[in-house]
């Protein structure tokens, strides 16, 4: 079984993203970029069915431009095969994203796509879903656990009310929630290795996917500001306030 | 110009997010429909049909639809789809999972989670766990979005005198088998609807001490809520996670018990009317967005508060 795990560049978790003065977005430059945190958990789960014995090769891709292929190093350096670096500078939605991994999904013969449930800039939570629909396999969404059965994959997904298990056949699409796993971290000789790992680069136009947008982003705001409000000394005082002030209780 | 709101149920309770998605489709001036897909869901579809500015309910009453496995309410909605300009669903995971599904079926870029509607094709939606507001534009001929259902009040779920109409079922998938739920149960109001959410942190220490915060929060009529951070730890069930992972709640009060105060558990409460954060480090980030701060040890303050409220 081959697996193929999508990754994304977004600005750090640990960063704190500021809006540009011209509305057009958040600043990116010089910012510390790193692998979506969900992108991250994808990979580790990837290697950890490969290290069962359930798969002989780990693919991680990514779209965008040069930089984007620092965030497939990183998933080589977790301990992943080989990267295959789709090239554009364009500004990329989920729909074409998912046109892009279908393509390469069917090129390369991967029987799993493991992505990550959404990235933490856009928040969009819809390339996965995209995908299953695309390709015409089954979709384990915000999957919290997954074991290869002889039918295909026993998952459980994290609903709003708790969990759901499901039963999905192989080949299949699954996107990877908070507890899945805890990534690991790529040790200084696997870093050193990863730099030797192919790295595949072409052309959206070579998978034969075209970059159109439905989505004009007409500005980016920041949101309004929460002011800090007033300290209480105790459970009296508190009370007082909320009954009396806020009249919430 | 006509909506498509895509109801979530438990196929005997219509869930309170579908009367949030009412209004955010109330305020594009059309036509309002709503889907209704389940298994003995009946109840669900009269339900619907009183909202108020509900015109029809669709009901699709299957097996197939009984455990909302997404790739058979996809396929339903594809098949309907023809009649509308616009299909949303809540920002829960149902809704989540499906509309990105649907929209890919159809040829549509999906916008995710809005705050707001400006126009027919135009919508403002968080990004970066809502550290920047996004509004973008579609040039989709169908629009297909999930709602961020704390950013728009419940619709009247009583006054509407919509017709239930019945549908046929399309397209079933035998990819994906539903094998069981394990839904947290209690007696408490739910996370997402409560009037008073109280939440607890790493601050807890653990799960048996969550019990001081479900005493209060009966006392107070409220849920129990926990940040990442406590479920990370097992101190309580992820579904009881409140932030940008987890889920977004906008109470009328929200209060923050052992909660530092995290980017991401703001992302998912900084719209609650009133916040009080109960923390006994004073440098404490939750303490610059909430309304009333106690700098004090929470073994101290929660049962001084409890004596207080219940005199």
């Amino acid at each position: 079984m081959k697996i193929l795990v999508p990754v994304k560049r977004v600005i750090d978790a640990n960063i704190r993203v500021r809006v540009k003065a011209d509305n057009s977005g958040v600043e990116t430059a010089n910012v510390k970029m790193a692998m979506n945190p969900f992108c991250e958990i994808a990979v580790e789960e990837a290697l950890r069915i490969k290290e069962a014995g359930h798969a002989d090769e780990v693919i991680v891709m990514s779209a965008g431009p040069d930089k984007a292929a620092e965030t497939i190093r990183t998933g080589l350096a977790m301990g992943a095969d080989r990267g295959v670096h789709i090239q554009t500078d364009d500004r990329l939605e989920p729909l074409t994203i998912a046109k892009m991994i279908k393509a390469v999904s069917e090129k390369e013969g991967c029987d799993l796509v493991v992505l990550g449930k959404q990235s933490i800039d856009d928040d969009n939570n819809q390339t996965g879903q995209m995908l299953a629909a695309l390709m015409k396999r089954p979709l384990g969404s915000y999957i919290s656990k997954i074991e290869k059965n002889d039918a295909g994959f026993a998952i459980t997904r994290e609903i709003d009310a708790g969990l759901e298990d499901l039963q999905i056949s192989s080949p299949a699409v699954v996107t990877a929630d908070l507890r899945l796993n805890e990534p690991r971290y790529a040790s200084l000789p696997n870093i050193m290795k990863a730099k030797k790992k192919p790295i595949d680069a072409m052309s959206p136009g070579d998978l034969g996917v075209e970059v159109s947008n439905r989505l004009t982003v007409v500005k980016v705001d920041e949101p309004p500001a929460r002011e800090a409000g007033v300290m209480v000394s105790g459970a009296s005082e508190l009370v007082d306030k909320l009954k009396n002030e806020a009249k919430v209780i | 110009m006509s909506v498509l709101v895509i109801a979530e149920h438990d196929n005997s309770q219509v869930a309170p997010g579908t009367l949030n998605t009412v209004t955010a489709a109330s305020k594009l001036g059309g036509d309002i429909h709503i889907l209704v897909a389940g298994s003995g869901c009946a109840d669900v579809a009269s339900q619907c049909a009183k909202i108020a500015g509900v015109s029809k309910v669709l009901s699709a009453d299957a097996e197939t639809y009984k455990n909302e496995i997404t790739e058979n309410t996809a396929a339903l909605i594809q098949a309907n789809v023809s009649e509308y300009s616009h299909v949303m669903a809540p920002a829960s995971t149902f809704g989540k999972a499906l509309i990105p599904y649907v929209a890919a079926l159809c040829d549509v870029q999906a916008i995710s989670d809005i705050s707001d509607v400006v126009s027919e094709d135009t919508f403002v939606r968080p990004i970066y766990a809502g550290n920047a507001l996004e509004t973008v534009q579609s040039s989709d001929a169908v629009k297909m979005m999930t709602v961020r259902t704390t950013a728009f009040e419940l619709a009247d779920a009583e006054s509407g005198s919509g017709e239930v109409s019945n549908i046929d079922e399309a397209g079933a998938t035998d990819w994906v088998q539903f094998v069981a739920q394990n839904l947290s149960q209690s007696e408490r109001p739910e996370l997402t609807s409560a009037r008073i959410v109280v939440s607890g942190g790493r601050g807890m220490q653990n799960g048996e001490n969550f019990a001081m915060l479900e005493n209060l929060a009966d006392q107070l009529g409220g849920a129990v809520g926990a940040s990442r951070a406590a479920v990370d730890a097992g101190f309580v069930p992820n579904d009881y996670q409140v932030g940008q992972t987890g889920k977004v709640v906008a109470p009328d009060m929200y209060l923050a018990v052992g909660i530092s105060g995290a980017i991401q558990h703001l992302a998912g409460m900084k719209d609650s009317k009133v916040i009080v954060a109960i923390n006994n480090d004073e440098e404490a980030p939750i303490f610059q967005v909430s309304d009333y701060g106690w700098n004090e040890d929470l073994f101290n303050a929660i049962p001084a508060l409890q004596a207080e409220l219940s005199q």
